[in-house]
């Protein structure tokens, strides 16, 4: 988490909270993008459930999506 | 030929139940969410997904040997329908169960993303059922069964697979478990961010 996503991504990375069980593998993908809070849960700072996704990391941000063990993640265009 | 088929059928399961053996333990370390020593959360679900695709393939080599050799006396029904073997139906049907569990499971994670996960998760669970079919099929059929080395081999798996599941059924078992239940015995603490 050393940079603020950038304003005018492209991408938004959802996150299902329902489905979302806090297993830790976006976090390690992304670590630009998302942290853990105390609980494990992904956290993005100033964002809740959509995350943008600068284009630079479009691609871990698939990873993420493709890995995450409980189908949680998915990515969106902005509209 | 037959000899070499033979040779290639025992040898493919032994590595086969080893794999499978590697792939229950990853798994069961990809659910508690934790690192292994220095390898990352999504490299083990990664090895765990490999290996398991590399055990499926040492099995089609298993069964595709084991079909062209004469002793066995397989058919290709016995791939799928178990109990129906000219040799040692009841040791062979436990394999062919299995097979059937590891294909039912192999493809509903391959396609993880249109089953959902509601079904990839039920039917990865009869992966608990297939791990011992597989191996009471290898000490049951298998040629080396009665060997030393087999033995402790199927011994060294068993202790794994059982200490793994026992870790498992802990109540620390899953990383950030115990956070959890203090901040919310009663509720999903996940639901606290939902808009």
């Amino acid at each position: 988490m050393t940079a603020r996503p950038a304003a005018n991504a492209r991408l938004l990375l959802h996150i299902d909270w329902t489905a979302c069980d806090g297993r830790g593998l976006c976090t390690e993908i992304l670590p630009e993008l998302l942290g853990r809070d105390e609980w494990g849960y992904p956290i993005a700072p100033g964002h809740g459930s959509d995350v943008p996704v600068p284009d630079r990391l479009a691609p871990a941000a698939e990873e993420a999506v493709a890995l995450c063990p409980r189908l949680a993640l998915s990515l969106r265009r902005r509209d | 030929m037959n000899e070499a088929l033979w040779a290639l059928g025992r040898g493919t399961g032994v590595v086969a139940l080893a794999l499978f053996t590697v792939s229950v333990l990853l798994g069961i370390l990809t659910r508690s969410g934790r690192p292994l020593l220095g390898l990352p959360r999504f490299s083990v679900a990664l090895v765990h997904r490999n290996v398991s695709i590399l055990a499926t393939v040492f099995i089609a080599i298993h069964l595709l040997t084991l079909l062209g050799d004469s002793f066995a006396q397989l058919r290709v029904i016995d791939f799928f329908v178990p109990f129906l073997g000219a040799v040692k139906p009841v040791w062979l049907g436990l394999g062919t169960v299995a097979v059937d569990l590891l294909v039912a499971v192999m493809v509903t994670s391959l396609l993880r993303r249109y089953v959902g996960r509601r079904v990839f998760r039920a039917v990865h669970w009869l992966t608990y059922a297939m791990w011992p079919f597989a191996l009471a099929h290898s000490i049951g059929n298998g040629t080396d069964a009665s060997q030393s080395w087999f033995i402790a081999f199927a011994a060294a798996c068993s202790a794994a697979v059982i200490a793994a599941v026992g870790w498992r059924l802990t109540r620390g078992f899953v990383e950030y478990q115990g956070i959890r239940q203090a901040a919310a015995p009663d509720r999903p603490v996940r639901a606290r961010r939902n808009p």
